[in-house]
């Protein structure tokens, strides 16, 4: 296992779908019902039934619009403001009125929804304003139930295939992908009708505070390739500069999960055990106050239940141990930490892109449709905001369903077959090598130069110093890398896509002169918020030139109208002093 | 540039007396999302290869005579 062996191998389908987490099993499975003839084809880096963000499943919904409890609109709403009025609202609007479908679809397949005891779904209030958090007491059998449909439907799965580029025609449209065996380095090219990217966050970005390379907040698989290889194919990405930045369990790197802890009363505490913020829903501006908390003498910030009752905090405890990150246990038990009994250090994560919570992603329209013809992006990956698992479900299905009916309508799309024939020599370049850079070093040089020099408070200079230095690292990635096996080769092809996002990084924040969505883009040297030149998009492409470049791209006119009386909720998360 | 061999411990262990993996179990192997364990050719046994470890757990929780145990990595720990 693991020897490089010299391969290639082609097959053809109509809907091919990279990445088989959350969004990409739901848009396989969606596009196979609809047509049961059509050829589906799933493509996984690692094996379907345990990849992704939620490989041991989830503790609950985050984001559930159900009847009774609120309405599309109010969702709508409430998100707009979240993300700070940088929002298509079509695509936010058709998620929040087909959830409540696929929460039911979810209950068919075995997943479990809290429910009160009159029966009615028993909805938690997180966010700001509206009440969306559902729990799943039996959240640990997601994936498992996912996988049962799949096989059911008669999906084909490849696993252990990592996409390495999207391969597109002479007119643009898609035309089908590149992939690498992770344990023989064999290639497979996938002709394609359409392809479908739900390749997850880029959660390989930052460095953990630790210094261990995969003790990320996200499943460090997802490590950017979505992002870099929609970038290589021509497609627009959005919003980059507004970064994934979360509250964690210090060290260990987990989400210290007030959505749980909150409804039974649980709160985000500085050292003096106080509230400092008046909602724990995850926004930039809840972080920008977590942040200053962190840095002023009432630090560091705690998650505090131990003024619950035992048996609440054990309750919670008890539901934190088993789901999304079991480990948290054992690792609070090897510090001798009780929930009951004492506060929990928080920090904040490294940088990453994920729309899950912000709003960074591949530019995608209320279809799923990216802006290459043919090119669908569901999940993390694709720039509905504050999307979470419900999203990634619902949104994979939208493009599932979409896909196969485009797919029915076009022929296989004629492509260059030099592109192959380049992108294998990226990719095996560095096997052809003696000796050089191991991809575990170039990687440990970027993310240490992300966290260096791309962590909010962003500076302008010190963003120009690290685009010097990704070019320097660049110039040994392409030159110098050198791997040995199979297994190397992935992590090298991995690094490729973690420097694209780094760069992306760069690039995005730096034409936002202005400071928004709290500490996710906030420029010390543009501290205000500018919404005469900036409440807009910020669209990232490859130019002709083949060099990055950014433009701005306006935001569509809302169908839920937002009043100027609300439109800065999320701006007053600062607790005011008692009186 | 020549390379070195730096050792690390490994956050993954694996009991040997309760491990199948000489009878053709592939499960830990198959199911990590990190792709980092393999069966030792020397023991016939699951073993962690790379210390490329998310601590998420379907090794252990997958493994069909409870051979496997997580622990959280040195650094983080």
């Amino acid at each position: 296992m693991d020897e490089i062996k010299a391969g290639l191998s082609e097959i053809d389908c109509d809907v091919l779908v990279i990445g088989g987490g959350t969004a990409g099993p739901m848009a396989a499975y969606k596009a196979k019902m609809k047509n049961p003839d059509a050829k589906v084809v799933l493509l996984e880096k690692a094996n379907v039934k345990r990849s992704g963000a939620i490989s041991m499943g989830m503790d609950g919904l985050n984001n559930a619009v159900i009847p009774g409890h609120s309405t599309p609109e109010q969702y709508t709403k409430e998100i707009t403001i979240a993300n700070d009025g940088i929002v298509d609202q079509a695509a936010v609007l058709k998620y929040a009125q087909n959830c409540f479908e696929i929460i039911q679809e979810l209950d068919k397949f075995g997943i479990r929804f809290q429910k009160d005891e009159n029966g009615d779904y028993d909805v938690k209030k997180v966010h700001h304003m509206g009440t969306y958090v559902l729990p799943m007491p039996n959240g640990e059998t997601v994936k498992k139930a996912l996988y049962r449909q799949l096989r059911r439907a008669r999906i084909l799965i490849s696993n252990r295939f990592m996409a390495t580029r999207l391969i597109t025609g002479k007119s643009g449209r898609i035309a089908g992908a590149v992939a690498v065996n992770t344990r023989s380095g064999e290639f497979l090219v996938v002709r394609a009708k359409t392809v479908i990217m739900s390749m997850g966050a880029a959660g390989r970005l930052g460095l953990p505070t630790s210094g261990y390379l995969f003790g990320t907040y996200e499943n460090p698989a997802n490590s950017g390739e979505g992002y870099a290889m929609a970038y290589h194919a021509g497609a627009k990405l959005a919003n980059l500069e507004c970064f994934q930045i979360n509250p964690l369990i210090k060290d260990y790197n987990g989400p210290a999960c007030a959505y749980v802890a909150g409804p039974f009363g649980g709160y985000t505490a500085n050292a003096k055990g106080e509230r400092f913020i008046e909602c724990d829903y995850w926004s930039g501006q809840m972080m920008q106050e977590f942040y200053k908390e962190l840095q002023s003498g009432n630090g560091p910030v705690f998650l505090r239940l131990n003024h619950l009752h035992k048996e609440t905090a054990e309750h919670i405890e008890q539901i934190l141990h088993t789901v999304e990150r079991p480990s948290r246990g054992r690792f609070h038990e090897a510090r001798g930490t009780h929930y009951a009994e004492t506060m929990i250090e928080m920090h904040i994560s490294e940088i990453g892109f994920c729309s899950g919570h912000s709003a960074s992603g591949v530019f995608v329209d209320e279809f799923a449709r990216t802006t290459v013809p043919g090119l669908y992006a569901a999940g993390d990956m694709a720039s509905v905001p504050h999307n979470y698992m419900l999203g990634a479900f619902t949104n994979g299905a939208i493009a599932g369903e979409h896909a196969i009916d485009f797919a029915a309508e076009v022929d296989f799309e004629e492509f260059d077959r030099t592109d192959v024939a380049r992108e294998q020599e990226r990719v095996l370049a560095p096997t052809r090598r003696e000796d050089g850079i191991p991809p575990n070093q170039i990687e440990y040089k970027v993310r240490r130069l992300v966290n260096d020099y791309l962590q909010p408070p962003k500076v302008t200079r010190k963003y120009e110093l690290a685009q010097a230095r990704f070019a320097e690292v660049r110039e040994d990635l392409e030159n110098a890398m050198v791997v040995r096996d199979s297994h190397e080769l992935m992590r090298a092809m991995e690094v490729a896509s973690i420097l694209d996002c780094a760069d992306m990084a760069a690039c995005a924040s730096l034409y936002r002169t202005e400071s928004r969505w709290g500490l996710y883009h906030w420029r010390t040297d543009f501290p205000e918020r500018n919404d005469a030149d900036w409440k807009c998009h910020v669209l990232l492409s490859k130019q002709a030139d083949g060099s990055m470049g950014c433009e701005k791209r306006a935001v569509q006119p809302y169908i839920v109208p937002i009043s100027d009386d609300e439109k800065d909720a999320y701006y007053k998360q600062r607790i005011t002093a008692e009186a | 540039m020549p390379l070195a061999n730096t050792s690390t411990a490994v956050p993954v262990v694996v009991d040997e007396g309760k491990c199948i993996a000489d009878k053709g179990c592939t499960v830990c192997v198959d199911v990590c999302p990190l792709d980092v364990l393999r069966i030792s050719e020397l023991t016939g046994k699951a073993y962690m290869k790379f210390d490329e470890c998310w601590y998420c757990m379907p090794c252990e929780a997958d493994c069909p005579t409870g051979a496997v145990t997580v622990n959280i990595p040195y650094l983080l720990k």
